[in-house]
């Protein structure tokens, strides 16, 4: 089976903050705002290159959304940034109304998502703005999966027009897709081929996908990895093609199981090839104080949980 | 720019529009819409520089946001008669399949609108993004906002008004629309604010006043100052005093026509008092 190497931890954020960089040289229309967190959404670099095209807006995330829309009306590709709590379900009338419903260019940049952010805890962290951004009619949402496929997914969105949420974290971990992996926004990646059972994962969990992958095969389980970094639109073809190889599915995300890319791939196995499935996701709970491992471990969010989950949903065929 | 008179019979054709519209569908702002009828007047037929035609980018022109999105009757009014969609499209306000929504919208591609609004308190900071951009674009014109006065009570207008005042924005103008009327009575019923002006002062803003908003002259020697006040390094405030329903007697001084549209009736009283100028839609 194909294996995949880590180059080398590291945080997806840092991902996010070097597409910026690169952007900012190559796109002078792309601003950056920013709310209180230059150093948590590294935003540092592109700050201190182009001062007069960053806006340091203070803690005032519903304002930061409102001038965001306000700078494409004369051609601006603005980027927000901050906590995905604090992008999401602190500011969801000014994005569904000034952003999503007046479909303007915004790009809605969300570091720390998930229960990863880790020990300043469940206020901070947050696991439902999958959900949030992907019932916003025109919103396309992307949760990228490593530093690689972060930075690239910043230079893709600024050349898509229209509203996008893009959801990173705060750990570093396992850095592997290649640094030359064009990013096309919408496409699946198929990582592993396999036959007995597919596993769809998308930020954080693909990585925890890829090693559960190793462990299966050992077992004599042949499971083919998906990474879905397009959460919408969502790749229904690359679902469908490798459920009807497989007959059953897992998917894998570091988010409620309500609301997330679960369901989103539960309607589309409902309407065209219903197919055993099991969920990898957090249980309708908030989360709490810890590191990120040890989050990740108390809320099945690894690959021992992806590899559990395999072997029931196999056995459901 | 048009004379005095020109613009006072504009208002009163804007006025039969704005009462013909909400009564045909029986729904939607006449009191607030009533009381800015000359502001609007005043702000696309001489006091904004506009470009003709419409495209969304706005660049190397005035541009204008209306925040409390609600008194859309007179926004259409306005803009139809300015000449970015037939007026006889007044007809299809709140209409299904209409581009005239209930609440101002882009989403169907009405030419003048440049963003959605009517959950309230966010105009001014999408104005003040495109003042920003303005200013990157090297494009010397204006950005023009009206808000509500109870729309204050939203917070995100102050954050709005602190970060303008501390990035210096200065090549915008927001006018706030001081008819003391919300939807459950006056605001120092609802909920006193004091005062507005100290207010704005004191964040660093500033403050003109338009004791008379509903007087075409006292609209354009206000703005007028307003205007030169801009580029001095501060965000620039109109504090517009209006009557609600102005120009229909039953419905002025009230918060009872807030969102109420007139019986058949009533329409005929409130036409007759404000006599057809330049020809019904």
């Amino acid at each position: 089976m194909k294996t995949y190497t880590n180059t080398g931890n590291k945080d997806t954020r840092s991902g996010f903050g070097a597409g910026l960089t690169e952007l900012g040289k190559t796109n002078e229309n792309v601003v950056a705002l920013c709310a209180d967190l230059i150093g948590s959404l590294k935003m540092d670099d592109f700050k201190a290159n182009h001062p007069e095209r960053f806006f340091q807006v203070g803690i005032a995330e519903a304002n930061m959304i409102g001038l965001a829309a306000g700078m494409t009306i004369g051609g601006k590709i603005p980027f927000t940034g901050t906590f995905a709590n604090f992008s999401t379900g602190r500011v969801y009338d000014q994005i569904r109304q000034s952003v999503a419903y007046s479909d303007k260019n915004v790009k809605i940049c969300a570091s720390h998502a998930g229960i990863t952010l880790g020990e300043d805890g469940a206020t901070h962290q947050i696991l439902e703005d999958i959900g949030l951004m992907k019932m916003l009619p025109g919103m396309t949402v992307i949760n990228p999966c490593d530093y690689n496929q972060t930075k690239a997914a910043t230079l893709a969105i600024a050349e898509y027009d229209g509203p996008v949420y893009l959801r990173f974290g705060r750990p570093k971990v396992a850095n592997f897709i290649p640094e030359n992996q064009v990013f096309e926004i919408g496409k699946a990646l198929q990582l592993t081929e396999g036959t007995d059972v597919t596993i769809v994962a998308t930020g954080h969990l693909v990585w925890e996908a890829l090693e559960a992958s190793k462990a299966l095969h050992e077992k004599g389980i042949s499971a083919e990895v998906i990474n879905i970094h397009t959460i919408k639109p969502l790749d229904d073809k690359a679902i469908l093609d490798s459920v009807a190889k497989t007959g059953c599915i897992v998917t894998a995300e570091e988010h409620n199981y309500l609301g997330g890319l679960g369901e989103s791939i539960s309607r589309v196995l409902a309407k065209h090839h219903p197919t055993p499935q099991e969920f990898v996701a957090t249980n309708d709970t908030f989360g709490e104080s810890g590191t990120p491992a040890q989050l990740m471990e108390k809320y099945g969010l690894n690959s021992n949980a992806i590899i559990n989950a395999a072997e029931s949903v196999i056995k459901r065929k | 720019m048009s004379n005095t008179q020109q613009l006072n019979d504009l208002t009163t054709q804007v006025r039969r529009d704005i009462i013909r519209m909400v009564h045909k569908v029986n729904s939607g702002h006449p009191g607030g819409s009533l009381g800015c009828a000359e502001f609007f007047v005043a702000l696309f037929k001489s006091i904004m520089e506009r470009k003709e035609g419409f495209d969304m980018d706005g660049t190397n022109e005035d541009i204008f946001f209306l925040s409390n999105g609600h008194i859309s009757p007179v926004y259409y009014s306005v803009l139809a008669r300015s000449g970015y969609f037939p007026v006889n499209e007044l007809n299809t306000f709140r209409l299904i399949n209409s581009r005239l929504q209930g609440h101002p919208t882009t989403h169907e591609g009405l030419p003048g609108i440049r963003i959605a609004s009517g959950s309230l308190g966010q105009g001014m900071s999408v104005a003040l993004g495109a003042a920003q951009t303005k200013t990157l674009n090297k494009d010397p014109h204006l950005v023009y906002s009206l808000h509500g006065d109870g729309e204050l009570q939203e917070g995100q207008n102050w954050e709005a008004i602190m970060y303008a005042a501390g990035n210096k924005v200065d090549n915008i103008i927001c006018t706030i629309d001081l008819n003391g009327q919300q939807i459950d009575g006056s605001t120092d019923d609802v909920l006193p604010m004091g005062s507005i002006r100290a207010k704005f002062e004191a964040f660093g803003w500033t403050v003109i006043d338009i004791e008379n908003g509903n007087d075409i002259d006292a609209i354009l020697s206000g703005m007028a100052e307003a205007k030169s006040k801009t580029g001095q390094g501060k965000p620039v405030c109109v504090l517009l005093k209006t009557i609600m329903g102005n120009g229909v007697d039953f419905m002025m001084h009230t918060h009872a026509w807030h969102g109420k549209a007139p019986n058949d009736e009533q329409l005929a009283i409130g036409l007759a008092q404000n006599a057809e100028t330049l020809g019904d839609y």
